[in-house]
């Protein structure tokens, strides 16, 4: 079964990169980085019905995005009847060398109702590996086409999808000495953008809850700043406390009970935890050196954070009462805006070093550090929700910002599906 | 009729003229002024017709706000993530500090910048320390801490948008703005 290459591959380039940290295994660490994942040609033709071309499409750049994934130009398809009810004709399929065939079949109903099945095929195996149905509102098919790229993404590498997500970003506008800056959300192909403040003042750093439909911000203005929770759903608004100094670097906790931030006073910056239920804030690290982007471990036991106690800002972790804080990062170079995996098996970092910014990854112990971005400036990574993918900020000299994204291995860099001038991106988690 | 009733007709009209005439000078016509001496007739112009005409200096008022942008300087700057006060800086500041000592009714916001080769969230903790240091710097001299508020705009304010070192130079900087007080 020619499926299971993919599986072998992909998971060889999962253990890889896990055991990169292993210096005893180091020689490993050459398949990931040679990129020997070829990505899989899988067929989505149109699906027969109303809508069926566009859902057919979205699917179809899902899986190319992903870069685990190389879909078939239709105009080389042989079968141009597939029916849901029988079995494709999988000879004509292997003659252009599809490996996985996804078809389906939408029906709207008298009151609007729209259903979707879908089945997905190894062609050489000619076995059906996913059967599903699902309906909605006609007017959410894109919703529906994410869920069966998800669906498809799950069952052919093991993993969960990422792409019934949104993504909560900055969009920029304006010149470089006077941006405006909108707080926006966006579905993670782009579609869908809209913006939830005006640009009458600066926000920044954006963070979405992994529990809720709900972010955390932080607003600036001439006379200061301030955070706020902001539920998506509901549209209620509200600031997080009221601090004297600047308030900054919002982050939920992981089972979205807390938010970790900075809190400058006198110029010293600390980090700062509050309850969400009792509202009361504790004060997490005294050290009169700048201590910010703090970032909870999935199990909510620990803080990763940025702290220029040692004369360079350095990544540390903590635990998350702020005991026992010690240095992880060991490279040379200059790392910020350290950010868990939703998975906890990685940090993701910012590293200014040599005069470029990259984006990478360590264990949290500070092993296995890989380089997976270099470039002028690029900054703040965001993990999809399967730990897979990260999104970032990235800028030319004198350019604008545009939001990127880049597969963990590093393997797959390309701008994100949203045109315009945007930074500061935060990924949301799976929706219901 | 007689030439004496003619005259007579006459001056009775005339003094009727008068009486409006006069009636109407003391309601259109304010009470003349007493008028001076006329004065001497001004003297011929020394030089050669065409010359332009001497320069007008300007300057800000005292204790205005282009007072103290121009004469004092209302920002000082910053080597790479440092917020310590330079020599070329600490000159500024002391002058900033006699101004604000002059003028004890202006409030200012010191407005702490940093280049944007940095991260976001790191930039306004490294804003927020140069606003500080200036801060500091005054109050050592005698401001009140009371007169004045701090921000930091981390890298969002740029004031040269260029990418080289000496934009980068310009943008690591602590801005003294005028709140309120100035004349």
């Amino acid at each position: 079964m020619r499926l299971r290459t993919l599986f072998v591959a992909l998971t060889a380039a999962l253990l890889s990169a896990a055991t990169l940290a292993s210096p005893a295994r180091a020689q490993i660490e050459v398949d990931v980085n040679r990129g020997d994942i070829q990505p899989l040609p899988v067929a989505v033709p149109a699906f027969t019905g109303e809508r069926g071309a566009e859902i057919a499409q979205v699917i179809t750049s899902n899986l190319e995005r992903s870069g685990l994934f190389r879909p078939i130009d239709p105009a080389a398809f042989i079968e141009r009847d597939l029916d849901i009810r029988y079995q494709p004709r999988f000879a004509e399929w292997k003659t252009i060398n599809a490996q996985g065939l996804v078809n389906g079949e939408v029906t709207v109903d008298a009151t609007g109702r729209l259903t979707v099945n879908f089945r997905l095929w190894d062609v050489f195996s000619e076995q059906q590996l996913l059967g599903m149905q699902f309906t909605s509102t006609s007017e959410n098919w894109r919703r529906v086409a994410h869920k069966i790229s998800d669906a498809v993404y799950e069952r052919l590498t093991g993993e969960k999808g990422y792409f019934d997500t949104r993504v909560v970003f900055v969009a920029e506008s304006g010149g470089r000495v006077d941006r405006v800056k909108r707080l926006a959300i966006m579905d993670q192909d782009g579609a869908n953008p809209s913006y939830l403040t005006d640009g009458s003042y600066i926000v920044m750093t954006p963070r979405f809850s992994s529990t809720s439909q709900e972010i955390t911000y932080m607003a600036l203005r001439p006379d200061g700043s301030s955070i706020y929770l902001f539920n998506l759903e509901t549209g209620r608004r509200e600031a997080l406390g009221n601090f004297s100094g600047m308030v900054f670097a919002p982050r939920f906790s992981h089972d979205g009970s807390k938010v970790a931030f900075s809190v400058e006073r006198g110029g010293n910056t600390d980090v700062h935890v509050m309850d969400l239920r009792s509202r009361s804030t504790s004060r997490l690290t005294s050290d009169p050196s700048i201590d910010t982007s703090p970032s909870f471990s999935p199990d909510g036991a620990r803080i990763t954070f940025n702290s220029d106690r040692g004369g360079s800002p350095q990544i540390y972790v903590m635990n998350a009462d702020g005991s026992g804080a010690m240095r992880v990062s060991r490279g040379g170079g200059r790392y910020m805006t350290p950010v868990w995996s939703p998975t906890g098996e990685f940090i993701a970092f910012t590293k200014q070093a040599g005069g470029q910014f990259h984006i990478g990854v360590m264990r949290p112990d500070g092993s296995g550090e890989r380089l997976l971005t270099t470039s002028y400036l690029d900054e703040g990574p965001t993990w999809a929700p399967n730990g897979r993918v990260l999104m970032f900020s990235r800028e030319t000299p004198g350019g604008p910002s545009r939001l990127w994204s880049v597969d963990v291995t590093g393997r797959v860099v390309r701008p994100a599906p949203y045109p315009q001038s945007g930074s500061d991106p935060a990924w949301s988690p799976l929706l219901n | 009729m007689t030439t004496s009733t003619m005259t007579k007709r006459a001056a009775k009209f005339a003094i009727i003229a008068l009486a409006a005439a006069s009636l109407t000078a003391c309601a259109s016509r304010p009470k003349p002024e007493a008028v001076g001496p006329t004065p001497p007739p001004p003297p011929p112009p020394a030089s050669q017709p065409g010359t332009p005409p001497p320069p007008v200096s300007q300057g800000a008022l005292p204790g205005t706000q282009q007072d103290f942008v121009i004469n004092v300087g209302d920002r000082v700057y910053f080597d790479f993530d440092s917020y310590s006060v330079r020599g070329d800086a600490a000159q500024i500041l002391e002058a900033q500090a006699a101004w604000l000592n002059r003028y004890p009714a202006v409030m200012i916001r010191i407005e702490g910048n940093a280049d944007e080769r940095g991260t976001r969230e790191y930039n306004l903790a490294l804003g927020a320390r140069r606003a500080n240091a200036v801060r500091d710097f005054l109050v050592a001299r005698g401001v009140s801490s009371s007169r004045i508020n701090t921000v930091s705009y981390g890298k969002e304010r740029p004031i040269d948008p260029g990418t080289s070192e000496d934009a980068y130079q310009r943008n690591r900087n602590a801005h003294t703005a005028i709140t309120s007080g100035a004349n």
